[in-house]
């Protein structure tokens, strides 16, 4: 199959967004017959490759071959109309309709301008018949499971044509058995001769279904390899990357030493804490003044374990003991009751109110903490917002604008000081050091390591392993939705075991521990 | 077998939950006509039903407009005002001496064009319905007072025609023409829903308008259409109201978006769009005349209970939807 | 020179700028139109003229849209203002209606008393439907809407109630200090919100579920407790409003009392410069917003257009401001002002075309 003619190329592609180069001169080629895995870190370029492709963006340099013809296509419906169809992480399908008609509205078979239902039905039972679905084709979408969904998704994109499938983490809400029905509709599609472009973050799906491996990293491309030719190990490294480019500007910090840490009742212990289609039960233990790390690559089940903990989802098996006793934690509010703080990931969505000021932003936890009747006295909040602003170097130094109006990296260090106005005992920090600008970078990193000293616990997660390394004592990886490993951050301790474990599963030398 | 783990997969019911509301509306209304006939022996009459319809045919056909905006997920509370300014501006230019079809083809020309205009705001400058409509709603009430200020007689011959011709069987009973023209209107519109790709993309913008747009589908222009067919329908509504009040008044059908939202609600379509047929509106419509019939036939029922029996029933209509879950969230 | 630019900028650019300048305009139109249209004579010790009934008329208004704008800022919407106004008004005056004393003190107090109360039982009606069972607030006030005039007509028997009762007479008409009290009673209510809101946290925590939700949750704010206050915020306000209202009748009518207030309402608090969407309030804004509604209304009134016409002018009012607050308007301006083309030829509907191929 490597023989015949790739259906599609792209070569040289570049495109910048102001700030960023999101893709240097990427090359990318697919073959028809194969299923084709697309992998990379956040900001890797991924999800810029596929919209260049589709043409949501226009490419600022390279070409893009179909069938050896140039094509450029104004969007994803030009891009479907021409065989290249795309299936999205979340089913963009409506619910609310049968299943035929989701495969089919928009094109639906009329006769004098009359939808001919008895015809659609029929087309699509033989559509489905040939993924070997049995399915109610009248039955609404809504009332099968979002893995029929995802599969009715691949119907409708294989309908028209497709001669090229995008699938774009189509695998992330399935369970297990379910993702051996996606897998199996593929590797039927593949073998009807239609390219297949996959994008997962779970190591295990590429290689049960891939048969090629493009890695991009920071926008470049890193190779293309058969699946078989490379390790885990390798496309692990390959992804996270090895080059410690940013690292230089930061002073070296001596490595965490564990000490007597580990002594007396943990802080918080967390055990067989798990949510169904999040993260599968984990036990951790966090001690007063213990950094612990999470690593894993993204979707790995990182920001999911933070968000149990903090309550943000409801657990739905486990427990959280707090002091020793149980906490019965479910919501954030009771979370932040035990003096337990989490900075999100997602800056905009979950945690700046971005028409409130500064100073409002930074005292919101300890105000919501207190209740409304009792508001901070106004000469109180100044005390604590200018405090945090001259330690954190927040710019501007006006309290009173718009947190809006800040960059990121001032934003994240708001929201960094609205957690430690609550002077938390467990800070939980979801890749609080991701977008903003080195020094800012350096600054928050500093601080942890300041607040840990303090005698406060955090749970530092960082999609950097080096980062992840200088900042913990102890390290928690995951992999595919589960804690595969906790490994103490001893001298034995390096990123290359780190990412063996994450590409393993198993640590190997966990007798140590 | 693999096909047999999949049809495992299909997790709700065989009952056909998006139909649960417009039974339980059905089922209201038998009841009701039941209660009706045990009550009062004249209710058994059949022109009891037809008098229903005779009263409410402008109402039905407003109504089956607002099903289309609601089933995208939006609302028009223009529609009253849209009515009424309709009505005016027939009386008012029949009044001067127009001919009776050019004065029909004004009139029906006006509201699709206040539709069209909202749906656009809506549109391009993503302004919520409700308050595009609101500013629709004050505009036609203000046209209304602009024509006149007091309300303006019909007696164009067309007119008076339409309001007194009665269709009906050697028995006596009967129906107007009003009522005919509103059966036509809900048998196009249930066409268009259920047949046409501008019905079926109404239903796809009003289960998930992303999911619509990145299928393809032309949701502006839809969204666009389902404001200009309101506004048809409305202007249809006011030309029935004109037929049977032979008069435009600029205070006619004042609040009359409530009943025709409460209307649509009541007959299972749901107000996040999506879920609901015609056929359901006008039983929603049934109910809403059943409920004025059956205070008539009371008596001692004052004619305020109407509102706050529809206010109750919308409270268990909207209750029955989150219960039943049909949001498809 | 760049001084007095910038300075005019800082002015142009606070967000009371247009409803100020929108007022005084109107004002200056009436003015020019109507020379006497702002004087204002002492008679009998009480302030008369056309800018004191302005203040008088507007107080309802001022209060109802105060409650709104509270309910706005959480992100919602209270439809049920009106009927709330209508169902206090008719009970107050239903209660003294019956009482052989109708000017006792005592009697005019329970009056209100019951209608504030039956207007709290509402609001935490609303309240409930919003904060508790989750439905949305357009569709939860609707079912009020509705309903709520049907109560106020089961309350008053579908007849105007009409009483003789100075001491209620004198919420609407009565004066202190040479001015109406209803413009006191309106200024107290604004004060009063003010520091319900303001002095407490209250305000903060409304301002920060209404922009940011799922952030407010995570910084440990239970939402559900605001919203429901907010509510019966608007509720209580309403009560006042349609005490005032039926005042300056003496009558209390189901079916007119309060009609359409909720809509003016809503509007004078986006004129204010509070978005609809949620997020930052501004009493002082809605106050203004509602005087420029009233001044619009007594304007028209002036002219000796028939004052459904001013409707019209509404109208066109609601589609400017909410043009000016959309995003997408703005941006459409912008692009042109700069120069930049706009895209002709939006490609979706090309796309489509290719589509339509038959299948």
């Amino acid at each position: 199959m490597t023989e015949s003619r790739p259906v599609l190329t792209m070569t040289g592609i570049s495109k910048s967004f102001p700030g960023v180069r999101a893709l240097q001169h990427v090359d990318f080629r697919l073959f028809p017959g194969e299923v084709h895995a697309l992998m990379g870190e956040n900001g890797a370029g991924k999800s810029t490759l596929i919209k260049v492709l589709t043409g949501v963006y226009d490419t600022d340099e390279g070409t893009v071959t179909l069938a050896g013809e140039t094509v450029s296509f104004a969007g994803p419906m030009q891009a479907t109309a021409a065989g290249v169809s795309t299936v999205y992480q979340e089913v963009n399908l409506c619910t609310n309709l049968s299943v035929a008609e989701n495969i089919f509205i928009g094109r639906e078979p009329r006769r004098l301008g009359a939808v001919r239902w008895g015809e659609v039905r029929r087309r699509a039972r033989e559509l489905l018949a040939r993924l070997e679905l049995d399915l109610d084709v009248s039955a609404p979408l809504g009332s099968y499971s979002l893995a029929v969904q995802q599969m009715v998704a691949i119907a409708r994109a294989i309908d028209v044509r497709a001669r090229v499938l995008i699938l774009d983490e189509p695998t992330s809400s399935l369970d297990a058995g379910e993702v051996a029905q996606l897998f199996r509709i593929m590797r039927q599609l593949r073998d009807e001769g239609i390219a297949i472009l996959f994008v997962t973050h779970f190591l295990d799906q590429v290689y049960a279904v891939a048969d090629r491996i493009t890695v991009l990293r920071n926008g470049q491309l890193v190779g293309e390899y058969p699946s078989a030719d490379l390790p885990q190990l390798t496309l692990v490294e390959k992804m996270i990357g090895k080059e410690l480019e940013v690292l230089e500007d930061i002073e070296e910090q001596p490595r965490r030493e564990i000490a007597t840490l580990e002594e007396g009742t943990p802080l918080v212990g967390v055990s067989k804490l798990g949510r169904s289609g999040a993260v599968e039960p984990f036990s951790l233990t966090i001690h007063a003044g213990e950094v612990v790390g999470l690593a894993g690559l993204l979707g790995s089940g990182r920001t999911e374990v933070a968000r149990l903990l903090f309550g943000a989802d409801r657990p739905d098996r486990g427990e959280v003991a707090v002091d020793g006793r149980p906490s019965g934690l479910r919501t954030p509010a009771q979370a932040i009751g035990h003096g337990i703080g989490f900075c999100s990931e997602n800056r905009r969505a979950e945690g700046i109110v971005a028409d409130l000021s500064v100073r409002e932003n930074m005292i919101l936890a300890m105000q919501a903490a207190r209740g409304w009747l009792r508001p901070i006295p106004r000469r109180r909040q100044d005390e604590l917002v200018e405090r945090y602003v001259k330690a954190l170097q927040i710019r501007p130094a006006d309290p009173e604008v718009p947190v809006r109006n800040l960059s990121g990296g001032n934003q994240q260090k708001v929201l960094l000081a609205r957690w430690l106005i609550t002077e938390p005992r467990l800070l939980i920090l979801d890749e609080p050091t991701r977008g903003i600008d080195i020094g800012a970078k350096t600054e928050i990193q500093k601080l942890v390591a300041q607040l840990s000293d303090g005698g406060m616990a955090v749970l530092f997660i960082s999609a950097e392993l080096e980062e992840v390394l200088r900042l913990s004592h102890k390290v928690a990886v995951m992999r595919d939705r589960r804690m595969v490993a906790q490994l103490a951050n001893d001298d034995s301790l390096d990123a290359d075991r780190v990412m063996q474990t994450i590409a393993s599963g198993s640590p190997r030398e966990e007798a140590k521990r | 077998m693999s096909s047999a783990a999949l049809t495992l997969g299909r997790i709700r019911s065989r009952v056909p939950r998006r139909q649960v509301p417009v039974l339980a509306t059905l089922a209201l209304l038998l009841v009701m006509y039941g209660i009706g006939v045990s009550q009062y022996r004249a209710f058994s009459n059949v022109q009891v039903i037809f008098n229903v319809f005779i009263d409410n045919g402008f109402l039905l056909v407003v109504a089956v407009g607002m099903t289309f905006v609601i089933l995208t997920g939006g609302i028009d509370l223009s529609v009253g005002a849209v009515v009424a300014m309709t009505a005016m501006v027939s009386a008012s230019l029949l009044q001067q001496g127009l001919p009776a079809l050019l004065v029909l083809v004004i009139a029906l020309l006006i509201g699709p064009f206040l539709g069209f205009l909202m749906g656009c705001a809506i549109h391009f400058f993503e302004i919520q319905p409700f308050i595009v409509t609101l500013a629709g709603m004050f505009f036609a009430r203000g046209m209304c007072t602009f024509i006149s200020g007091s309300s303006i007689p019909i007696t164009d011959g067309f007119w008076t025609t339409m309001s007194q011709q009665r269709i009906g069987d050697p028995r006596g009973n009967f129906v107007s023409i009003s009522v005919l023209i509103a059966f036509a209107v809900v048998a196009i519109a249930a066409w268009t829903l259920a047949y046409t790709r501008l019905g079926r993309n109404v239903y796809a913008i009003g289960g998930n308008p992303q999911s619509a747009l990145l299928m393809g589908l032309p949701v502006g222009r839809t969204r666009i259409a389902v404001y200009t067919i309101s506004g048809l329908c409305s202007a249809i509504g006011g030309i029935l109201l004109s037929f049977y009040t032979l008069s435009g008044a600029p205070l006619i059908a004042v609040g009359m978006e409530l009943d025709v939202i409460a209307a649509v609600v009541i007959g299972g379509t749901v107000l996040t769009g999506g879920s609901g047929y015609v056929f359901g509106t006008m039983l929603g419509v049934l109910v809403l005349g059943v409920i004025q019939t059956l205070i008539t036939f009371d008596g001692s029922l004052n004619s305020w209970w109407t509102k706050i029996v529809i206010g109750g029933l919308l409270f268990a209509f909207i209750l029955l939807q989150r219960l039943v879950g049909i949001r498809f969230k | 020179m760049t001084d007095t630019g910038s300075r005019w900028r800082a002015v142009t650019g606070h967000r009371l700028f247009w409803p100020v300048a929108v007022l005084v305009v109107m004002l200056a139109a009436n003015t020019i139109y109507r020379p006497g249209f702002l004087s204002v004579e002492v008679n009998d010790g009480h302030l008369y003229g056309t800018p004191i009934d302005i203040l008088r008329l507007s107080a309802p208004l001022i209060l109802v849209a105060l409650g709104m704008t509270v309910v706005i800022s959480t992100g919602g919407i209270d439809l049920s203002v009106g009927s709330v106004c209508a169902i206090s008004g008719a009970l107050a005056c239903s209660y003294i209606s019956q009482q052989p004393d109708q000017n006792s003190l005592a009697v005019v107090f329970t009056a209100l008393a019951l209608g504030f109360g039956i207007a709290l039982v509402l609001g935490a009606w609303n309240g409930v439907l919003v904060a508790v069972i989750g439905i949305q607030p357009i569709i939860a006030t609707l079912i009020l809407m509705v309903a709520g005039r049907g109560l106020a007509q089961l309350i008053t028997e579908g007849q105007i109630i009409t009483i003789n009762s100075e001491p209620y007479r004198a919420i609407g008409l009565g004066h202190v200090l040479t001015l109406p009290l209803a413009v006191f009673i309106a200024l107290a209510a604004a004060l009063l919100v003010a520091a319900f809101t303001r002095r407490t946290a209250l305000g903060m925590i409304i301002e920060s579920v209404g922009g940011n939700s799922v952030a407010s949750r995570l910084a440990g704010i239970r939402s559900g407790r605001v919203v429901f206050l907010a509510y019966v915020l608007s509720a209580a306000c309403a009560a006042v409003a349609g005490f005032m209202i039926t005042a300056n009748v003496s009558s209390a009518d189901g079916n007119a009392a309060g009609l359409w207030i909720e809509l003016d309402a809503i509007l004078a608090v986006v004129i204010g410069g509070t978005a609809l969407a949620g997020g930052r309030f501004y009493l002082s804004g809605t106050i203004l917003g509602a005087l420029i509604i009233q001044t619009l209304t007594t304007s028209v009134y002036a002219m000796n257009i028939s004052p459904q016409t001013s409707l019209l002018f509404k109208a066109v009012v609601v589609i400017a401001v909410c043009l000016i607050q959309a995003p997408a308007f703005r941006a459409r301006l912008t692009r042109r002002r700069r120069g930049t083309p706009t895209n002709p030829t939006s490609p979706p509907s090309q796309a489509r075309q290719k589509e339509e191929v038959p299948a």
